[in-house]
């Protein structure tokens, strides 16, 4: 499992976007909760969930949700996953949310980040509310049956704990150097 | 019929496609076995030119050959895209029986 645990609080980065800006944690501190996603591109649970996660970044942001994307994988050994085909992923899939590269692993390291996707949502005080995945059925949105992140973000913003704060994240494996 | 199951370990959906392949295979008769097949490194990876988790070959043939375009030998979790346009880290039930009764065809006609 990962090395933050719940109610830990956000380690801060400082990490380059696939829009020419630099992100850190303070760009998002205007914002009621924060999901770290670790991702990529070459993955195909990323793939499978990827308009999942747009969709709901899109339905929350206006109650003050922001996701940031980040992209740790190697990519000497895994080119599909090198900040030009990141940005070509952002841009094809019109990413409503930052998308940074740790070229260095080191942001993922810290966190503890162990698979693409993998979702750390922090709430007050930059907490960790929720660790693990985006719901249990990657291959078919019309048969989840339990949506974790959702139902983590809504109770992030209802000030209540998440009904499940912690779940194994499925996906690829970070690609480490 | 010859029925083989590649995988890498770390990609985490290769036991339900598995136990996926055998219930096709069960629906559709087959009593063939399958040969389950562990790829560890990037050397056995480029041998078998496997291009992702989970590949299943029928009598030596992919059952998804447009999926092998553009790819090259990888240990990695492969993309399977569903005829409804979906991406996933596992063939459709439809593309694995569709194989199954192609291989099964070619079989009887001595192929």
């Amino acid at each position: 499992m990962s090395a933050l645990k719940i109610g830990d609080r956000a380690l801060d980065f400082n990490l380059p976007a696939t829009d020419g800006k630099h992100y850190s944690l303070e760009s998002f501190k205007d914002k009621k909760s924060l999901a770290v996603v670790f991702s990529c591109v070459h993955c195909p649970y990323v793939k499978a969930w990827e308009d999942r996660l747009i969709a709901l970044q899109k339905e929350y942001a206006d109650k003050g949700v922001a996701f940031v994307l980040i992209c740790a994988n190697d990519a000497v050994k895994y080119p599909q996953d090198s900040f030009s085909s990141m940005k070509k992923q952002a841009r094809d899939k019109n990413y409503p949310f930052p998308y940074l590269h740790d070229e260095s692993q080191e942001v993922a390291k810290a966190y503890g980040a162990q698979r693409t996707p993998e979702i750390f949502l922090f709430g007050q005080g930059r907490k960790l509310a929720y660790h693990g995945a985006v719901d249990d059925n990657y291959e078919d949105p019309g048969r989840v049956r339990q949506a974790y992140f959702r139902d983590a973000v809504q109770s992030v913003l209802e000030g209540k704990p998440a009904p499940k704060p912690e779940t194994a994240p499925a996906g690829c494996t970070i690609k480490w150097k | 019929m010859m029925i083989e199951f590649l995988y890498f370990a770390d990609c985490s959906s290769h036991e339900e496609g598995l136990a996926r392949l055998r219930k096709v295979c069960a629906e559709e008769s087959v009593s063939s076995s399958v040969k389950v097949i562990e790829v560890r490194s990037d050397q056995e990876a480029e041998k078998l030119n496997f291009i992702g988790s989970p590949t299943i070959l029928i009598n030596g043939r992919d059952i998804d050959p447009a999926g092998l375009e553009g790819q090259r030998p990888a240990l990695t979790c492969r993309i399977y895209r569903h005829p409804d346009g979906r991406f996933s880290p596992l063939p459709a039930e439809g593309t694995i029986r569709k194989a199954l009764r192609a291989g099964k065809s070619n079989c009887e006609r001595g192929l």
